[in-house]
């Protein structure tokens, strides 16, 4: 596999010391936007947590510490597109894709401009997706994160122009195409253009497909609407992180639909696994490796 | 406004029924309901967003099986997703038109509460799109042009679409309709809403009638999602921009088709005529491009559907 510019790589990690290339010098030379510390990074008062699922408390750093995975019950926590891409690399060797989408209003929705604004700024992120080129384990691959924290990571034109963007340069340098999903769906803001995007990025998907190259498919909480129907399910390996929601109609909508009560675990990873919907679930500190896996698998075809 | 003249026509209508079963024909109080119904049917001009949501959505209008008994020759049913279910909400299979064998597919819904049940109100489940997608599939193997007719209120929400994969049955009718070989061309008849009209509707041309809207979601869900209170739909439907004039600005349709002064119910006939001379005209285009040329075509559509709005900076 070619690397697309001249960046030495740092070298391989040794087995077993997973978590400890997330290293905070290292974090202005991983993501260029990451000069503004996200809220994720700056501990706020109080230092204390209580895990939603084992409702036990935690210091918050505690959690930090452990990919913001319950040290106890193993919860997952939202995590940031940043520190997801941190904790997924080679230390120094991703690069953003230099796709800045400029702000455009088509139905001139009261107040967007101002809500992206401040999103931008509280996130540190341009839009609700984070792409670029990275090496994981030594493998080059193109990866594209999704951030719920950002408009519910719905999809607008910006973000399917990433998206499509991110498919599009994976294509050209032939490298394998990784894609967290974290999104509510399309976005309403931007109407039918958003609804548009679902074609374009998988249109793209498919275009990458017929020529041979592999894509990496992370489903993480939540999953849903226009994403879950266009690329998100794509993949030709589709992995999820446990517990997501992952679904086309939200389960608020199902139950007025139908009017009645949805089962426990409906639309959660495992739910999803046990209909063949996705191939493996896999926790976030195992992530790393088990993408490192698929990409070893794929790399002897010349391509 | 045209939900009350509506409700008025309907009452002329039912008298001007009544007057006729009568032994003796009352010619002067006729003359004068048909005037009265005239009158109002011509009010129906200048409509706004909401209103054409209730034409597209009218009980009347022209169904799918309706356009194929009216456009197409000798069509042949096709029933099944092959893997396992048959879902009454696409209606599909091949016909001739103009003389070529083509394969039609489309979103049914019925003209009473029966026939909706069994039509599931033209909302498909993960099995409708499956069964979509075998149809478009075997029409690239035969070489047939397909011509999609959309009109759903979206992809049904249900505990079994959802686990039968409804999310992922979409998303693969996006991907591989954009890579078909053979010309596809969408009409949008009725209401468009959601993936689940899109997921008929990756097409080298779409088409929209005069009075017909499409859009991300149903205006009640759209009211819903932002404000959490569906019955400020008629507010959405303003804010939408759903309508097919708003979309062919956008450059998400190509052309618009004209319906008669109240809608399509009102004079089915001319709309069949004027359906099937633009249905016409687009496909004639297509028919001179080759194979590969009309998946790139496609391809380059929705690639740049959004291009008068993005600015890569």
């Amino acid at each position: 596999m070619k690397l697309p510019f001249n960046k030495v790589f740092k070298g391989k990690q040794k087995e077993g010391t997973e978590r400890k290339y997330i290293d905070v010098a290292d974090e202005k030379s991983v993501v260029a936007s990451s000069e503004k510390k996200t809220d994720e990074d700056t501990i706020a008062a109080p230092a204390v947590t209580t895990c939603p699922k084992c409702k036990q408390e935690f210091s918050k750093q505690e959690i930090k510490d452990n990919l913001n995975v319950c040290v106890a019950c193993g919860h997952h926590y939202v995590i940031s597109a940043e520190k997801r891409v941190r904790t997924l690399v080679d230390p120094g060797t991703f690069r953003p894709l230099k796709c800045k989408v400029a702000f455009t209003n088509p139905l001139e929705y009261p107040e967007y401009e101002d809500k992206i604004t401040e999103l931008q700024k509280k996130t540190g992120l341009d839009e609700a997706v984070l792409a670029g080129v990275g090496k994981i384990d030594g493998f080059d691959a193109v990866i594209a994160v999704m951030s719920s924290k950002f408009l519910m990571g719905s999809m607008g034109i910006a973000v399917g122009e990433k998206i499509t963007n991110a498919v599009e340069y994976a294509d050209r340098k032939k490298l394998p195409l990784i894609i967290f999903t974290a999104s509510g769906g399309a976005r309403m803001q931007e109407g039918i253009l958003s609804l548009m995007q679902m074609a374009k990025t998988s249109a793209a998907v498919e275009k990458f497909n017929n020529n041979g190259g592999l894509y990496i498919s992370v489903l993480t909480h939540p999953t849903t609407g226009g994403v879950t129907a266009s690329f998100a399910t794509l993949g030709d390996i589709t992995l999820a992180e446990p517990e997501a929601l992952i679904g086309f109609a939200g389960p608020r909508v199902i139950e007025q639909t139908i009017g009645q009560k949805l089962p426990e675990g409906f639309q959660r990873s495992e739910f999803q696994q046990e209909h063949g919907f996705v191939d493996q679930i896999v926790p976030r500190d195992k992530m790393r490796e088990t993408l490192a896996h698929i990409l070893r698998l794929h790399c002897k075809r010349g391509k | 406004m045209v939900k009350e003249i509506d409700a008025k026509i309907n009452e002329i209508d039912n008298q001007i029924e009544e007057l006729k079963s009568k032994e003796v024909l009352d010619e002067a109080q006729l003359y004068v309901l048909k005037r009265q119904r005239h009158d109002l049917v011509k009010m129906c001009k200048n409509l706004d967003p909401h209103d054409k949501v209730f034409i597209a959505r009218h009980k009347k209008r022209p169904k799918i099986t309706e356009y194929i008994d009216n456009i197409f020759q000798d069509f042949f049913e096709q029933q099944g997703d092959l893997l396992g279910k048959e879902d009454g909400s696409i209606f599909g299979g091949i016909a001739t038109y103009h003389g070529i064998p083509v394969t039609v597919i489309g979103h049914r819904k019925g003209n009473d509460l029966n026939e909706n049940l069994k039509c599931n109100f033209g909302m498909p489940g993960p099995e409708g799109y499956r069964k979509a997608l075998r149809l478009m599939k075997q029409a690239e193997k035969f070489g047939r042009p397909i011509i999609t007719f959309i009109d759903t209120p979206g992809a049904y929400p249900g505990l079994e679409a959802e686990t039968n994969g409804q999310g992922t049955a979409i998303a693969t009718n996006l991907a591989k309709m954009s890579a078909l070989k053979v010309p596809v061309i969408a009409v949008v008849t009725g209401e468009g809403s959601s993936g689940g009209a899109l997921a008929i509707g990756v097409a080298n041309s779409v088409i929209m009638l005069e009075n017909a809207v499409y859009s991300i979601l149903s205006p009640e869900g759209y009211a819903t999602i932002l404000w959490k209170d569906s019955s400020r739909s008629d507010e959405a439907c303003n804010m939408m921009k759903l309508t097919a004039q708003d979309l062919k600005a956008f450059n998400v349709i190509d052309d618009i088709i004209p319906e008669p002064v109240g809608g399509a119910h009102m004079n089915k006939k001319a709309v069949y005529k004027t359906v099937d001379r633009y249905l016409r005209r687009e496909l004639d285009k297509y028919l001179k491009m080759g194979p590969e040329e009309l998946s790139k075509h496609r391809y380059k559509k929705f690639r740049n559907i959004d291009a008068d709005y993005l600015k890569v900076l």
